[in-house]
């Protein structure tokens, strides 16, 4: 595995345009989350319209995988029922935590699938799921039903 | 004459490869590499004399309680200590200035003042923040100027160190900036209103001949880790007479005299610190550090690093992009390179240089405060020691170069 494959243009695209960024009004929870041993960080607020989420807004400063894989997730999400959202987030949390065994699907995942081999290097696992833990940490702050996840348990 | 291959030669991880690379270690003031000799001392010491130290009478029992004071001695020597029962061993240095902190806030009391500085490290920042908290004391600390140094005029003027200062604790060496601290001015200030002097030794001790009397400071903490020791053991040196006065830390085996139910009697320092089965092979192998390192020379071992870190700021300070943090000079100045490359964070820049075999630390280095002070999120740290060479200094710059492209370049073409 080559910094070249990590690093794709996919990622150093989403790191440079941070699509969605920027904090928005009006908006049902917003929460803060960092990764302690990097400095990673993102401020996240989301907006919900019925069971569909409306908005994900956010600031964040931190490395290209952390900042890319939230601008994805963005990409991803909004206009996206909450249960697909989080069968989307198991689906991208599966793949980074398989060191390369799955195969992402590029119909569900999109531009996410660039992360594949970011799940080759374990120690910037947690810098590609900042963005999407605090997405649902939001949800869950922000009174939505989630669906049960591996999460509940940690 | 300082004979490069010789000492690298002690060192075996030194010829690993990584990513297809000669690994370039520049991540000492993390933790050091160790020598061959204190590797194999651990092992000695585990596979013919182990055993538990004071309490066993027996032959083993003997041959581990001498090798463990045998350290002490050492390391007492090391740091010109006036006895070797000045000289407390702890888990790392994080415990010894958890220990300073503990002890010495039991005197505190609400409007006492402890002093500390926005460089430091958080092992010497919120041990204090508990003592303060504890207490009701009041904690505050030194700024620093643009170029790294502790703004000692900012302080004068507003009065810092005053006779509500009950405790100043600050590095001798950043791990971050590298900035040499004036220890010694610091110390007769702080003794001048009668408080107390501690010194976070960590970075200073590993790249300095250490003299604890010309530091003028009452506590030193260091651990053996960053100075070729084993990890688990640090130490925190104390002047006798105020280790005499200072309550308990642990309380266990062999930190006590008399035990009754209704009360107990402690043993004089060092023990007295010392609760339960101590580090002893951790010991041992510092000791054996501090053999190699006393071989080497402590002042041999300064100039070399002031050179290394010279050729470091020179090299990165001329590339494109590229911001060095703290002091641009290699004068009174450690071994510690940390700096920030535009479009590129440090995490990002490890990644890229780990490709190439370059190891180096990028983050906040367990000091957020003073990144947010120097208003940035975080930065990357290089660190050599006295197995680095030039040539690896050159490496590194190389790299670094090349990671400010890959990104940049990069990102040009795809907008």
């Amino acid at each position: 595995m080559s910094v070249e494959q990590l690093y794709q243009d996919i990622i150093i695209d989403h790191y440079r345009e941070k699509h969605h960024s920027g904090l928005r009004a009006p908006f049902g929870a917003e929460v803060h989350h960092v990764n302690p041993s990097c400095g990673d960080e993102v401020t996240l607020r989301v907006s919900m319209d019925g069971d569909t989420i409306g908005d994900v807004s956010y600031d964040a400063e931190g490395c290209s995988i952390s900042q890319a894989s939230t601008s994805v997730m963005c990409d991803l999400v909004i206009g996206r029922d909450v249960a697909d959202s989080m069968a989307l987030f198991d689906e991208f949390r599966d793949m980074m935590e398989s060191q390369g065994r799955i195969e992402p699907d590029e119909d569900r995942l999109e531009d996410g699938i660039a992360f594949a081999g970011v799940a080759q290097f374990p120690a910037r696992v947690k810098c590609a799921m900042l963005g999407w833990s605090a997405l649902r940490d939001a949800l869950i702050r922000a009174g939505v039903e989630l669906p049960a996840s591996r999460d509940d348990k940690e | 004459m300082w004979n490069s291959a010789a000492i690298r030669a002690d060192f075996p991880i030194l010829d690993r490869e990584i990513n297809g690379h000669p690994l370039v270690y520049l991540d000492s003031a993390n933790t050091s590499q160790k020598p061959r000799e204190v590797v194999e001392a651990v092992e000695a010491h585990y596979l013919r004399h182990n055993a538990n130290v004071a309490r066993a009478m027996h032959t083993l029992g003997a041959e581990a309680t001498a090798a463990f004071e045998g350290a002490r001695v050492k390391v007492a020597e090391f740091v010109h200590a006036r006895s070797s029962d000045e000289i407390i061993f702890t888990k790392n240095a994080s415990e010894a200035l958890n220990l300073a902190a503990y002890t010495l806030g039991r005197r505190l009391k609400p409007g006492d003042e402890v002093v500390i500085s926005v460089m430091e490290h958080h092992s010497n920042l919120v041990p204090w923040q508990l003592a303060c908290q504890a207490s009701g004391a009041t904690l505050r600390w030194f700024d620093i100027t643009d170029d790294g140094r502790l703004d000692l005029e900012a302080a004068q003027r507003d009065g810092l160190i005053n006779e509500r200062t009950k405790v100043v604790s600050v590095a001798w060496v950043s791990n971050v900036l590298g900035t040499i601290n004036p220890i010694r001015q610091i110390a007769d200030w702080a003794h001048s209103v009668g408080a107390i002097m501690v010194a976070d030794g960590s970075q200073g001790v590993p790249q300095r001949a250490t003299d604890v009397t010309a530091l003028g400071v009452d506590l030193l903490a260091f651990t053996g880790h960053k100075l070729c020791g084993p990890t688990g053991i640090g130490v925190l040196w104390g002047h006798y007479d105020l280790l005499e006065q200072l309550p308990p830390f642990l309380g266990g085996g062999e930190m006590i005299e008399v035990v009754r139910m209704e009360g107990s009697t402690y043993a004089p320092p060092p023990h007295r610190f010392e609760a339960g089965t101590p580090p002893i092979a951790q010991a041992v192998g510092l000791g054996a550090a501090i053999d190699y390192l006393n071989r080497i020379g402590m002042d041999a071992l300064a100039a070399h690093e002031t050179e290394i870190t010279a050729h470091m700021l020179d090299g990165l300070g001329a590339l494109d992009g590229v911001h060095i943090l703290g002091p641009a000079e290699a004068v009174d100045r450690g071994g510690a390179v940390s700096f920030v490359v535009d479009g590129v964070h440090p995490h990002d820049l490890m990644q890229l240089l780990d490709s190439r075999g370059v190891a180096v630390r990028g983050g906040h280095h367990c000091a957020a405060p003073l990144h947010k002070r120097l208003a940035v999120q975080s930065s990357s740290r290089a660190s050599g020691y006295l197995y680095t060479t030039p040539e690896e200094v050159d490496a590194l710059v190389e790299a670094v170069a090349w990671g400010y492209d890959f990104f940049n370049s990069r990102a040009r073409r795809s907008l």
